[in-house]
């Protein structure tokens, strides 16, 4: 607290605005403009081929043409949109907000409490799936869950039957491939973020005879909202994008049923060709991005006194 | 002083930036390179060799010429899909590439393939491509615009071992569908750890799941699938039911593999690489290029394939005429459209197609010789123990239909496979879903009701 006073106090000289106040901003202009460019640009290119037919090949690929809304008209009907609608909610409900959250919330009460050496056990275990680089964690994700895969094995050992894990339970195997590599960014936020509760609150609380459950409920999480809202903006946006782990477990498949939006907008856009109407789906995507971002970033807000 | 000194190395950095992306490109080199893209995998590398061999005798004949070999690691589905990108922007464009026969019109149609004729007139060799063959690389306006570098055929591959086992008689002639389940039924019985008959099905196989299974059930019925005299999708064909329901037999009395190995886009790996060679499959349905995988530096060696294996024609639904079905596909090599030395680029196709190149290149991956020239050649004809064989099957061969839509009608047929063999709809729900599938995507005009 002491700290971020101070900073805000020489931050306030207002000897000589104007000019060296604007020249202050030109270290910035390079970022703004590589924003622009290659953020706000392939956004907004998407927005625009999406009212297009524009393709990969055939003659809408020399000459793509301005067909207005239908492809967002087509994606209404398309059967496919409430089923990938719904399993991408599947998705970042189940392995981002509750799964990789809670579990990286508790992993890091608990590791308070822990000894040194099983805390960076654990630590490290957890770190090292986020680590991998996503293709590798997919294919680790992929050798696990498969038919003759590590989970089968044990599973045999304990003379258990085997099951087709990617083909008769797609979805479980997927929220749990991505709650395992995600966890570690949402432990670590929360690490730091329980750090930062001066000892002389909870000891009060203690004190006043308040106990575990209840430190934790209204004074732990209370005061950490402000981390809380900002790790679950991040890997929310970051779990609606999630594209090669599924793409490497299942493609989609059996039959559509681990088809998230980012893969039906793959499918659309790159194995048919059709990139105006992948660009729809994945404008979809990106309005979905931007309510949950919307939501979370007033949640932040009202954290703030 | 300390912040004085970061902002102005921040400006410099920023003006670094600006400068060298406001730059232009630098000038172009005195050599002139031409960028041949292609398809390479751990178990494809035939092409790269050829590449390698064509760009040495190109550079030694052409002073002055550099020949960039681009390969793209991918599957077939992927490598079409990095190629089209490449070809989006002239700037990334290829001179030269390796494409799918199957994509010629649609990639002519959408300007990315340059005209050969006026090339091809001067270059004599081209009198020695078979007349069927040279057809694949034709656009819609009559005009040639691709040179096949082979050809291939699809049959059903039997391992004798197993059948013999089973009490059947080899060499096996099955003259009808309901020959092939009387066999596998037969082996399944003899021996329930055997996979009887394996034909792909699902969206992971890709256009195997359609070349490799699908068509030869529904070419051998009364029933197609795309009219090409009237240029219209067949929908309500009774073929197409009993194709999905000879499939869902199949499944359902677990003669092929299971639903989830089916579904898993590397089953071809275990298909070639273990279940025939290690005598757990009876037979499965695949190309004329099988013994590539098997032969001597292949991916999938199997000293004794030519005598374990046998092949044979796929049949006809109830034996009728021809007697056999076929499917046929192949690559070809193309120009660029935008490429800046059209001339040279085709000087270097000419070169990688010459009959010591395609020869080498046919042999290697077990390709059906398009060249009079090779075809005739002893060290072909002697290359595996089925060229003989399968390149007879080119008389009752069919051809996928190479329109635009096809990719997005190929996915629909897989659709209704993988909807039939998981259970999910029975064959005339999924052939009534595939109807109103391709007249969603081609339009209800471009459809005609068999």
């Amino acid at each position: 607290m002491a700290v971020s006073l101070g900073r805000d106090r020489s931050g306030h000289r207002r000897r000589r605005p104007g000019l060296r106040r604007q020249a202050r901003l030109l270290p910035v202009l390079p970022a703004v403009v590589l924003l622009l460019v290659f953020l706000a640009g392939p956004v907004l290119w998407a927005f625009h081929a999406s009212f297009t037919n524009a393709a990969l090949t055939g003659r809408n690929a020399r000459s793509p043409g301005w067909i207005g809304l239908d492809n967002y008209a087509r994606l209404l009907s398309d059967p496919v949109l409430p089923l990938s609608l719904g399993l991408t909610v599947l998705f970042v409900g189940g392995s981002a907000i509750l799964g990789q959250n809670l579990l990286g919330l508790t992993l890091a009460v608990l590791m308070r409490r822990a000894r040194r050496t099983v805390a960076a056990a654990v630590g490290t275990a957890v770190v090292a799936a986020w680590v991998l680089p996503e293709i590798v964690a997919a294919f680790a994700a992929y050798a696990y869950f498969s038919r003759d895969g590590t989970l089968n094995q044990m599973l045999g050992g304990l003379g258990i039957g085997q099951t087709d894990w990617l083909y008769s339970f797609p979805m479980v195997a997927i929220l749990l491939a991505n709650i395992w590599r995600g966890t570690a960014f949402s432990m670590l936020v929360y690490r730091a973020a329980l750090n930062d509760i001066p000892g002389e609150v909870t000891e009060a609380a203690l004190m006043d005879g308040a106990g575990g459950w209840q430190r934790l409920a209204f004074i732990t999480i209370p005061m950490i909202r402000g981390s809380i809202a900002t790790n679950l903006m991040l890997i929310t946006l970051q779990t609606l994008a999630v594209f090669t782990l599924i793409w490497v477990m299942t493609a989609g498949g059996p039959a559509n049923a681990s088809t998230t939006l980012p893969v039906l907008a793959y499918l659309e856009a790159f194995k048919f060709g059709d990139i105006g109407y992948g660009t729809a789906v994945a404008s979809v995507l990106i309005l979905i991005g931007v309510v949950f971002g919307a939501a979370y970033v007033r949640l932040l807000r009202e954290g703030k006194p | 002083m300390r912040r004085q000194a970061l902002g102005i190395t921040s400006l410099i950095a920023a003006a670094a930036l600006v400068l060298t992306a406001c730059s232009p490109a630098a000038p172009e080199a005195e050599t002139k390179t031409l960028k041949v893209v292609y398809q390479k995998t751990d178990s494809f590398t035939a092409l790269d060799t050829l590449f390698q061999a064509a760009k040495q005798e190109f550079e030694a004949a052409n002073q002055g010429v550099t020949v960039a070999l681009e390969p793209i690691q991918a599957n077939d589905d992927d490598y079409g899909t990095k190629l089209a990108l490449a070809l989006r922007s002239p700037s990334t464009a290829p001179d030269i590439f390796y494409e799918d026969t199957f994509k010629v019109r649609s990639d002519v149609d959408a300007g990315y393939l340059l005209k050969l004729d006026s090339h091809l007139e001067g270059w004599k060799d081209w009198d020695t491509f078979d007349a069927g063959a040279k057809a694949a690389g034709l656009g819609d306006d009559g005009g040639t615009y691709a040179v096949p570098l082979g050809t291939d055929t699809r049959a059903i591959w039997y391992n004798k071992k197993v059948l013999a086992a089973a009490g059947v008689s080899v060499p096996w002639e099955p003259r009808t569908w309901q020959d092939i389940l009387d066999t596998a039924r037969k082996i399944k019985a003899s021996d329930a750890s055997v996979v009887p008959f394996n034909m792909y099905a699902g969206k992971a196989s890709g256009e195997g799941t359609v070349m490799q299974s699908f068509y030869e059930l529904l070419y051998g019925t009364e029933s197609e699938l795309y009219d090409a005299d009237a240029k219209k999708w067949v929908v309500g064909a009774p073929g197409f039911t009993d194709s999905l329901a000879f499939l869902k037999t199949l499944y359902d009395e677990k003669l092929a593999v299971s639903p989830a190995e089916a579904l898993d886009a590397n089953v071809w790996k275990k298909v070639f690489g273990e279940w025939l060679p290690q005598g757990k499959m009876g037979a499965t349905v695949e190309g004329s290029y099988s013994p590539s995988f098997w032969q001597k530096g292949g991916s999938y060696e199997w000293a004794e394939y030519g005598q374990d294996m046998g092949v044979t024609a796929f049949p006809t639904q109830n034996g009728q005429a021809p007697g056999g079905v076929s499917m046929s596909g192949g690559w070809t090599l193309a120009v660029g459209a935008e490429t800046k030395n059209p001339d040279l680029a085709f000087e270097f196709l000419a070169t990688a197609l010459n009959q010591k190149n395609s020869l080498a290149f046919n042999i290697a991956s077990s390709q059906i010789a398009v060249r009079e020239d090779v075809a005739a050649d002893a060290g072909y004809q002697a290359a595996n123990p089925f060229v003989k064989d399968v390149s007879e099957l080119v008389a009752v061969t069919h051809y996928r239909p190479a329109t635009a839509d096809y990719p997005r009608i190929s996915a629909a047929v897989q659709e209704a496979t993988e909807a039939v063999i998981t259970g999910a709809k029975s064959p005339e729900q999924a052939a009534a879903d595939y109807d109103t599938a391709v007249k969603g995507i081609v339009g209800e005009a471009k459809t005609v009701a068999r």
